[in-house]
């Protein structure tokens, strides 16, 4: 964009789908998804700071109301899934549901305008939704994985957790081929996890930039209904997240 | 798919994050709702009490209006028995005073007639006396003739 003349149409897509990266090798970082998701962190988890640091038991201002209907909603799924005992599970799973909303509802500003207003600044490749990144998504999605590992030796045990892995489903005659579905299937979830969220984000932003390759006055036919309908993924894609997260540790707690 | 460092930057990002949600902004939230919830249930179990006081208060209130009810209609009852009683006793102690009335000047007016009848024996007894004085046309010995006298008087 800040070459000065018109990009051809797969040039155009290809650097809106081009991270900023710093770096070589493994050892490089997407400043842009890095960049955008703490500050998006930073700012929703700051205002609902806000609102817990002065939150009365009283009648509840606006702010706290929506903080609270949030809170209210995580915490009766967590309720009807999970019946243990963790302090961990309910605001991790409000943490990955308000954090994956707001960062895939950058996904509503128009394709162009963050890197339009980077450009000034000599910034000129800049992926403004950080779940298409699937940087992102791994790091959420092997966290709960590390933490389901965590967890299923805590509860069970190593013998225990042993026990489980190579006697289900078809009892311990059967253990290799237990073993090794146990593995598929726990390698599936943070993989599926991760791979969905993504998935659909970056398709949605690949069909946002389409859309912006047509002329301006068509744009809306199309850029308005997929927009609207975009506000839906992004708020069911926050809350399966959520959700498989929760279950995914409910899992981890409970033997077969 | 390009994976590299930034997920190891965005795993610790989230990890600051959930033990920031964790232990400034759950714990908080949470207590305040569930205070809410309690003082709900606190004023919920208030009115029921309150309700249940008003509806025992209206019970007693009935019972305490028909026992006076009663009681009133009881006093109202009993005066006017004694009231009758009253008039009967009125007009029978006027009865008898009547008639011990009546009794009284009956026998006055015997007692009058009497002695109205003895005054008249004596003076017929002194006229008689005094005309056999004229008769005779001298004294009559009145001790002489006491035994006469008395047996005119007598025989009066």
């Amino acid at each position: 964009m800040a070459a000065g003349k018109e990009p051809s149409a797969s040039e155009y897509i290809v650097h809106h789908l081009t991270n900023n990266a710093a770096g070589e090798g493994f050892w490089s970082f997407h400043v842009d998804s890095l960049v955008v998701s703490v500050i998006l962190g930073a700012a929703v988890f700051g205002m609902m700071y806000a609102v817990a640091r002065k939150v009365s038991a009283g009648v509840p201002g606006p702010a706290q109301n929506f903080v609270e209907m949030l809170v209210e909603l995580v915490d009766s799924q967590v309720k009807v899934v999970f019946h243990g005992q963790n302090d961990l599970i309910a605001p991790l799973a409000l943490t990955i549901f308000v954090w994956v909303f707001t960062m895939n509802a950058m996904d509503i500003l128009p394709v162009d305008v963050l890197p339009w207003i980077l450009s000034w600044f000599g910034v000129h490749y800049f992926k403004s939704v950080p779940t298409t990144d699937p940087n992102v998504t791994f790091a959420m999605s092997l966290s709960v994985f590390c933490l389901m590992i965590y967890y299923n030796f805590k509860v069970k045990g190593a013998g225990g957790f042993a026990h489980e892995a190579m006697g289900a489903p078809f009892g311990m005659k059967l253990a290799p081929v237990n073993l090794l579905f146990r593995i598929i299937e726990d390698i599936a979830k943070p993989l599926s996890l991760a791979l969905r969220l993504f998935g659909n984000m970056y398709a949605g932003e690949m069909v946002f930039i389409l859309i912006a390759l047509l002329p301006f006055y068509v744009q809306w036919m199309l850029g308005a209904p997929w927009a609207i309908f975009h506000i839906l993924i992004i708020t069911l894609q926050a809350y399966i997240f959520m959700m498989l997260t929760i279950v995914y540790l409910s899992m981890a707690h409970e033997s077969h | 798919m390009n994976i590299n460092a930034t997920l190891l930057g965005q795993a610790i990002t989230f990890a600051i994050l959930v033990w920031f949600t964790m232990r400034f902004v759950w714990p908080p939230i949470m207590k305040a709702m569930q205070d809410r919830a309690r003082r709900i249930a606190d004023g919920l179990a208030a009115a029921e009490q309150g309700q249940q006081k008003f509806n025992q208060a209206e019970k007693e209130y009935e019972a305490r209006v028909n026992e006076g009810r009663q009681q009133a209609a009881g006093i109202v009852a009993q005066a006017h028995k004694q009231g009758v009683e009253m008039i009967e006793a009125a007009k029978d102690a006027a009865r008898d005073e009547g008639n011990r009335m009546i009794e009284a000047a009956k026998h006055e007016i015997g007692r009058e007639r009497e002695q109205a009848r003895e005054q008249l024996k004596q003076q017929v007894a002194v006229l008689a006396l005094a005309g056999a004085e004229q008769i005779l046309m001298r004294e009559v010995d009145r001790k002489a003739h006491s035994d006469l006298l008395a047996k005119i008087s007598g025989g009066l």
